[in-house]
């Protein structure tokens, strides 16, 4: 570590710090202060790009290049959930259809919701966030990026876990959620249970790396002047979503190991029989099962608090109270797991606890849509396919809020639970609330990311047919719930009239699913052929979008700094910046927590293919695991070689302080 | 943003005359319980409604306005921010409000479903198995206790108390027209009144994802007047009746010969099973394999003929029975009346 010595070009405080041991002379080498561009740049770039060649490209921890990977991945395996979806509404477009016998279905509707949940809504979110959070608080990289890269191949290796599996015809089958005894060793012989347990500790790992990383980044690393209520709303939703990660994610790595050990080792926590409990596994489950929901949710008002503004042509209406509903959010997020487990016979009064602080989260949630109305209301907003999809977000997550403060009510939930109009109720929530701000997000930030616009006519045809498609297929679900039907079902008796409007949804799901395709052909379309977007398409007022599209390696040639929350729009000539930071050493600025003030300069760890060799050795323990617990004996081995490498001594003065 | 508005609406509008008249439906109470599960429902709905198409003009009105956004974004008029604030501080309040209504509403729709079975005096205990239902009619005499499977009778205009359990994995006990569900689990007894105000058949299924079967896991309330309900008791506890011809003496001689005795009971005759659906009087019932088929001799022969066809993956086996031994077996059962 190195003490700051930075200069800025506007009067940033300096901090009391300054003096504590500077670097000796010797170790220290060029810095970019007065530098010129052009060799600022080559210097810069040769420090911190990608090392070319495939032992390069893997070894990579350039967050935007992490990131990008991430996205793909995750898009991926929406595109395969969809299609276990599609599959599904074809087994129910009429009664008692042969298409599909319960075996199949039983995996297919368990892979599409771990496919949705864990493969692709919670990697999406934090790919998102790998890529913009260090762009928007004015850094070169995320903090960790080994441990980033670390958490990426993590999260391919289980999603190719699972979904071999499911090739192999060895897919769980006892639904996303498995509940015990159903998912026990009495009750699922053969592996299938076990591969959810372990897939679920693979996505676990990686998303607990990703949100420390995002943590560390958002409190460590921001430009200098970025104080806590100028740090932009999106960041403000990536970091309380990591703590929410933090504190949810061990949750469900305890359930899934408990289930791993009754299974393997012949444990009985969650055996009736032998003094264990099966409503155990439950509370355990929606301790981070309803959290996550929010994981999910969070990240995208950070993406709709950043759309709105630049459209509106003002900065967002209650900033503070944005941040603070946030937060209380994030809070109240982990009390209301029980009114998932309102059928299952609770004490009355201890249920009706639950319905009163499901219904509160409402308000922390009414709070952020009333500012975002009040932020559009200062004159007719630019619509823009980003737009749109906001509107989008805002017509179906209020019904799917609104339903859901229905099912807060006991009684209510009790007709409705477990039916299709829960069914109907989350996706409004989880597709209204977090797939459209993510599209019109895909819409207002591919040209960053690509450096071209995608196209604006596509779009508005891809919104449309999103919309309609999406409704035609969720809201009748809601009344088919209402007559009666379950989930879960592979079928149901023609008598009871469920076979028309089963079609119908099962119609709008194909629309629902052509939409994705128009989708998939604007984002080739745009990467090939669109109108070079350059830096600041939307004149948007975010630090993002002060660099070039697409960011270099480096993010920006000199540190900025922030004097608003909406720097650009306050710094119309020029942004200011910082300066002193080395060119030919991967230094990153570290600032005070609260007040963002210039603290020290701290190395940013190099490229490294050990993280992929870590992840490898742990991929492999975690599948062995599943056939003998002893793979945790023989997996310690790899997983500490490689360790060491990631972690071998560079050499460099600094360590050795 | 009006077409599938007015879209959504008009198949609503559409698919709920035909979807009201089902006999497995939330908006079609007919006990108590499930009708004040409906009015809360409709009175949320309702409420929902307003609160929704509120909140859509208030996201339709800028779209609407002449003015458009400004050029500089950094002016704000601190006059319009004062206003707006008050604006969202009282649609706040309002919200809260709104939430506090809805909670002291609901806790006091539960203590009316609470109330309902304080004087039941019937008791029967519901058992779920993969994937069938265990009905016992418990009695303080043991010669009263009655077994039977799937169907539940039970006397109209009188609550009832189902104490639920399971003895394999989790199910729910859900009948939509008399009341919410509620879980059968393993090690747990839960208690669920209900009543049916008149005479009638309620279909409900399982409500919980149990395995393979979960879609064929249907079970009746059957309501009748208390004669009639008392009658079928007293005929239910009656030991099967004796095969009546050749072929259905036949039937009953392979029955206890083959495999099926040792899953099934079939009261005065030697087959003791207890792990499968009890068959004195199967006849008597409405439907075979949890409401996965009518009761009828061509079903009843499908049924034993090829369950795994039927039923894949339950846990009726395949036994290996030629044609007249299927036929005899049918006879014999079709006469447990």
């Amino acid at each position: 570590m190195s003490s700051a010595d930075i200069t800025g070009d506007r009067d940033i405080s300096k901090p009391d710090t300054a003096s504590k041991g500077d670097i000796a002379p010797e170790r220290d080498g060029p810095r970019d202060t007065g530098m010129d561009d052009a060799r600022l740049h080559r210097w810069l770039e040769r420090t911190w790009r990608t090392p070319p060649g495939i032992v390069g490209a893997l070894s990579s921890v350039d967050h935007k290049v992490i990131a990008r990977r991430y996205l793909i991945t995750a898009f991926v395996f929406l595109c395969l959930g969809g299609l276990n979806a599609i599959a599904m509404r074809i087994q129910l477009s009429g009664p008692q259809r042969g298409l599909i016998g319960p075996d199949l279905y039983n995996q297919l509707f368990t892979m599409h919701g771990v496919t949705m949940m864990f493969l692709f809504a919670v990697p999406i979110v934090q790919a998102t966030g790998i890529y913009l959070v260090p762009l928007m608080v004015g850094t070169r990289n995320i903090a960790f990026p080994r441990l980033n890269a670390f958490g990426y191949w993590i999260y391919v290796s289980g999603g190719v876990f699972a979904w071999v599996s499911f090739a192999l015809n060895m897919a769980p089958d006892v639904g996303w959620f498995a509940y015990v005894p159903l998912s026990g060793p009495e009750f699922a012989p053969g592996k299938r249970a076990d591969v959810w347990a372990q897939m679920i500790t693979y996505t676990e790992v990686s998303s607990l790396a990703v949100a420390v990383a995002t943590i560390v980044t958002v409190f460590k690393q921001r430009a200098p002047g970025m104080s806590l209520d100028k740090i932009p709303l999106y960041v403000w939703a990536m970091l309380v979503t990591s703590f929410v990660v933090v504190f949810a994610m061990p949750a469900v790595m305890i359930t899934s190991t408990f289930l791993i050990l009754d299974r393997l080792v012949g444990t009985h926590i969650f055996n009736p029989a032998e003094g264990g409990d099966v409503l155990l596994f439950q509370h355990l489950f929606w301790f981070f099962g309803h959290p996550e929901v929010y994981i999910i949710f969070l990240p995208a008002t950070g993406m709709v608090s950043s759309i709105i503004p630049v459209f509106a042509r003002r900065p967002t209406f209650g900033h503070l109270g944005l941040v603070l509903s946030l937060v209380a959010v994030g809070f109240l997020s982990f009390g209301l797991w029980v009114h998932h487990m309102f059928a299952t016979g609770l004490p009355k009064l201890g249920a009706s606890f639950f319905t009163a602080s499901s219904m509160m989260i409402a308000i922390p949630n009414g709070v952020q849509i009333f500012c975002w109305l009040a932020t559009l209301w200062d004159g007719r907003p630019v619509v823009r396919t980003p737009l749109l999809f906001v509107f989008g977000f805002f017509f179906i997550f209020v019904i799917g809020g609104l339903t859901g403060v229905m099912l807060a009510s006991v009684p209510l939930d009790l007709q409705v639970h477990d039916t299709y109009f829960v069914v109907a109720h989350f996706h409004y929530v989880l597709i209204g609330g977090s797939v459209f701000p993510l599209l019109g997000a895909a819409y207002f930030w591919f040209p960053k990311i690509s450096g071209r616009m995608m196209s604006e006519r596509l779009g508005r045809w891809h919104f449309w047919l999103a919309f309609i498609g999406f409704n035609a297929t969720f809201f009748p679900m809601h009344l088919v719930g209402l007559w009666g039907m379950p989930r879960r079902v592979y079928t149901y008796p023609a008598e009871l009239g469920w076979g028309n409007i089963n079609l119908f949804i099962s119609a709008g799901a194909v629309l629902f699913f052509l939409s994705f395709v128009l989708f998939i052909f604007n984002l080739a379309h745009g990467a090939l052929k669109g109108a070079p977007a350059g830096n600041n398409p939307w004149n948007a007022g975010t630090l993002e979008w002060a660099t070039s599209s697409p960011p270099p390696s480096y993010n920006f040639a000199r540190i900025p700094i922030a004097t608003h929350v909406e720097p650009l729009w306050a710094e119309r000539e020029a942004l200011p910046v910082a300066t002193g930071l080395r060119v030919d050493a991967r230094e990153l600025l570290i600032s005070t927590v609260a007040e963002a003030h210039p603290d020290i300069r701290e190395k940013s760890a190099a490229p490294s293919i050990w993280p992929l060799l870590a992840a490898i050795s742990v991929g492999a323990t975690f599948v062995y695991s599943i056939f003998t617990p002893w793979a945790v004996v023989w997996g310690a081995a790899p997983i500490a070689i490689t360790l060491i490498g990631w972690f071998w001594p560079k050499g460099d003065p600094e360590d050795e302080e | 943003m009006k077409r599938p508005v007015s879209m959504a609406f008009a198949t609503a509008g559409a698919l709920l005359l035909q979807g009201c008249a089902g006999w497995q439906s939330v908006l079609d109470p007919k006990g108590p319980a499930a009708s004040e599960q409906a009015w809360l429902i409709w009175f949320f709905t309702g409420l929902c409604a307003v609160v929704w198409v509120l909140v859509m003009i208030a996201l339709a009105a800028p779209l609407m306005m002449r003015s458009r956004a400004q050029a500089e974004p950094l002016a704000i008029d601190a006059g319009a921010e004062g206003r707006k604030l008050r604006v969202v501080l009282t649609a706040v309040a309002v919200t809260a409000a709104i939430l506090i209504g809805l909670t002291l509403l609901s806790f006091f729709a539960n203590r009316t479903l609470a109330a309902i079975g304080s004087d039941a005096s019937l008791t029967i205990r519901v058992t779920g198995h993969q994937w069938w239902w265990e009905v016992r009619y418990e009695d303080a005499t043991p010669s009263r206790i009655l077994t039977t499977a799937n169907e539940i009778h039970i006397p109209a205009g009188e609550p009832v108390r189902l104490l639920l359990t399971s003895t394999d994995v989790i199910h729910s006990f859900w009948i939509p027209s008399l009341s919410g569900k509620l879980d059968l689990i393993p090690g747990h007894i839960n208690v669920l009144d209900i009543k049916a105000d008149k005479p009638g058949v309620y279909r409900g299924q399982c409500a919980e994802f149990c395995g393979a079967q979960h879609a064929n896991m249907g079970t009746f309330i059957i309501a009748e007047p208390r004669a009639k309900f008392d009658a079928w008791w007293n005929d239910q506890l009656q030991p099967a009746v004796a095969p009546a011809g050749d072929e259905a003496k036949a039937g009953e001689d392979l029955f206890l010969r083959r495999p099926c005795v040792m899953c099934h009971r079939i009261g005065g005759t030697p087959a003791g099973g207890t792990v499968a659906p009890d068959l004195t009087h199967i006849a008597s019932r409405k439907t075979l394999a949890a409401g996965t088929l009518t009761m009828s001799r061509g079903n009843l022969a499908a049924w034993i003929a090829d369950p795994q066809g039927v039923k894949p993956g339950s846990h009726m086996p395949v036994v290996d029975l030629d044609g007249d031994e299927l036929n005899a077996i049918v006879a014999y059962l079709e006469g447990l009346k």
